[in-house]
């Protein structure tokens, strides 16, 4: 059996009035493709975020391998934040910045290789994704694939353990949200990390993924395999995955 | 009704504060973070670029025509008292004293301050700033630290700048256009001024430098939490247009505070 790398533990949090976390719970077993779903607005980004520390519960634990994140010293939490990738919905790409020094910015920043290294590393990413011939151009030059493969690689470049992918085939046409998904199932082969990602490609997704968890009204209310979730008969997880009944606009 | 502006008071008050303890904490981060290792010398340089080399056109421009107005408002009115000789000591003085730091440093805040702000704020809008803090690198020392370093480097230097353009448009309109003897102008110049107006002079452009510098990537930086200016676009308008305005409003606060305290 894997062993949870990360557990969120009755997570909290408002915004406002909007109580968007009310009590998550959700463990993420290492080496595996945890994918996390659910209707638009319920906080899914939210979850992400607050797995990679960018935003804080108001309550609750989030712990990694372990260790409750909330108590982590400086040190740790540098070291904690160093085994991350974070792949944004927009991409997040620098617009000011050449593709080749997007990919390059989380090793150049804190020049801990030598140039010749760093620029072997991106070259290697850039090939294997692909973009090689883009290294000289902007974001604003290319397609919404390639600035796709542009944020992977980014993500990629710093070898990390954990990526996060906040749904990553928004806005791609068919053939390419399965180039999407097909990318990260086979580099999650190769290099190995764990992933967290949220995504409205139902039943795609689950294709590539070893692990579903559902969040509806602030709580997870499911989480299980691809099979479970597809034959479960809960009538509001059941009408989530098959697309059936009324959308209720608040 | 009590009840509820007491508690907008209260609220306001809290923000206030919170906002107040926020900039000190963004301005004592980007300073320590100069001195961080890697240094981003690259950064720093192409921030001077673009802070300093690039307003070197519309500093020339308004100094030169600063400098020529005042030449010609000063000869106007000491010619009322048959001192129109003194003009070049008038012009010098003015410029070195006050009008030098100040206006460069609005010329600086109109042309590069705006947009700093607006680029810090598409970049948080944009969620690049985001990015960044999931790639472990500082924000503050990313986009505030290289800049700070180009305002202090591209400030003293353009108010130097339009200080002698200043003093020659001064020039033109005294000595050529209204016949004020070329050298009594240049000996006037040369003897009024002594090393403390311009260390004064200096002083002020340091503190302006570190001001507006401050105020622009702060402003844009938490482009997201001033959300009375709307979001999105409107946000980063919003917060450029504030930038803007409060920069200029401090230069000419911090101007008196510091004349009073050189005097």
């Amino acid at each position: 059996m894997t062993s949870p790398l990360i557990e969120l533990k009755n997570i909290h949090k408002k915004f406002g009035t909007n109580h968007v976390m009310q009590g998550v719970d959700l463990s993420i077993n290492e080496g595996e493709i945890t994918t996390i779903i659910g209707k638009s607005g319920t906080g899914k980004s939210v979850l992400l975020k607050h797995i990679i520390g960018l935003m804080h519960q108001d309550s609750g634990k989030i712990t990694f391998s372990g260790k409750d994140t909330g108590t982590m010293t400086h040190k740790e939490r540098r070291a904690f934040k160093q085994r991350f990738s974070y792949m944004f919905q927009e991409n997040a790409l620098f617009d000011s910045m050449t593709i080749y020094d997007n990919i390059a910015l989380p090793l150049s920043e804190k020049a801990v290789f030598p140039r010749d290294i760093i620029r072997a590393k991106v070259k290697t990413r850039m090939e294997q994704l692909d973009i090689g011939e883009t290294a000289s151009k902007y974001p604003a030059q290319l397609s919404g694939g390639m600035k796709k493969r542009v944020a992977l690689a980014r993500a990629l470049v710093t070898e990390p353990d954990i990526v996060l992918f906040d749904e990553p085939t928004t806005g791609l046409d068919p053939l390419r949200k399965n180039g999407v998904h097909k990318m990260i199932h086979s580099y999650q082969k190769m290099f190995g990390f764990t992933a967290v990602v949220v995504s409205h490609e139902i039943p795609d997704i689950f294709t590539i993924s070893q692990k579903v968890a559902m969040l509806d009204k602030g709580r997870i209310i499911f989480q299980g395999t691809p099979e479970e979730i597809m034959n479960c008969e809960v009538e509001n997880i059941y009408s989530f995955i098959h697309g059936k009944g009324d959308v209720e606009f608040e | 009704m009590i009840t509820e502006s007491i508690r907008k008071v209260g609220s306001g008050t809290i923000d206030m504060i919170e906002g107040t303890g926020r900039f000190f904490v963004f301005l004592f981060s980007g300073i320590f973070n100069i001195f961080t290792f890697p240094f981003q010398l690259w950064k720093i340089i192409e921030h001077t670029w673009f802070m300093g080399a690039r307003s070197m056109g519309v500093i020339l421009l308004t100094g030169t025509f600063t400098g020529m107005v005042l030449g010609l408002q000063g000869y106007y009115t000491l010619t009322k008292f048959g001192s129109e000789g003194m003009l070049g000591s008038a012009v010098a003085l003015t410029l070195i004293r006050e009008l030098g730091p100040v206006l460069t440093a609005i010329m600086i805040t109109a042309r590069a301050g705006s947009a700093i702000a607006a680029e810090i704020g598409v970049m948080r809008i944009s969620e690049q700033i985001d990015a960044l803090e999931t790639m472990d690198i500082n924000p503050v020392r990313f986009v505030f630290s290289p800049r700070l370093v180009a305002a202090l480097i591209s400030f003293p230097l353009l108010t130097a700048l339009f200080d002698a353009i200043g003093i020659f448009g001064g020039f033109i309109t005294g000595s050529w256009l209204l016949g004020i003897n070329a050298g009594i102008y240049i000996y006037r110049v040369a003897d009024s001024v002594v090393m403390a107006d311009i260390t004064g002079g200096f002083v002020k452009s340091f503190a302006f430098a570190i001001t507006v510098t401050t105020i622009c990537c702060y402003r844009g930086f938490f482009t997201h939490l001033q959300t009375s200016g709307g979001f999105g676009a409107k946000g980063v308008s919003s917060s450029t247009t504030r930038a803007v305005v409060n920069s200029c409003v401090l230069i000419l606060i911090l101007d008196y505070i510091i004349t009073y305290l050189l005097l």
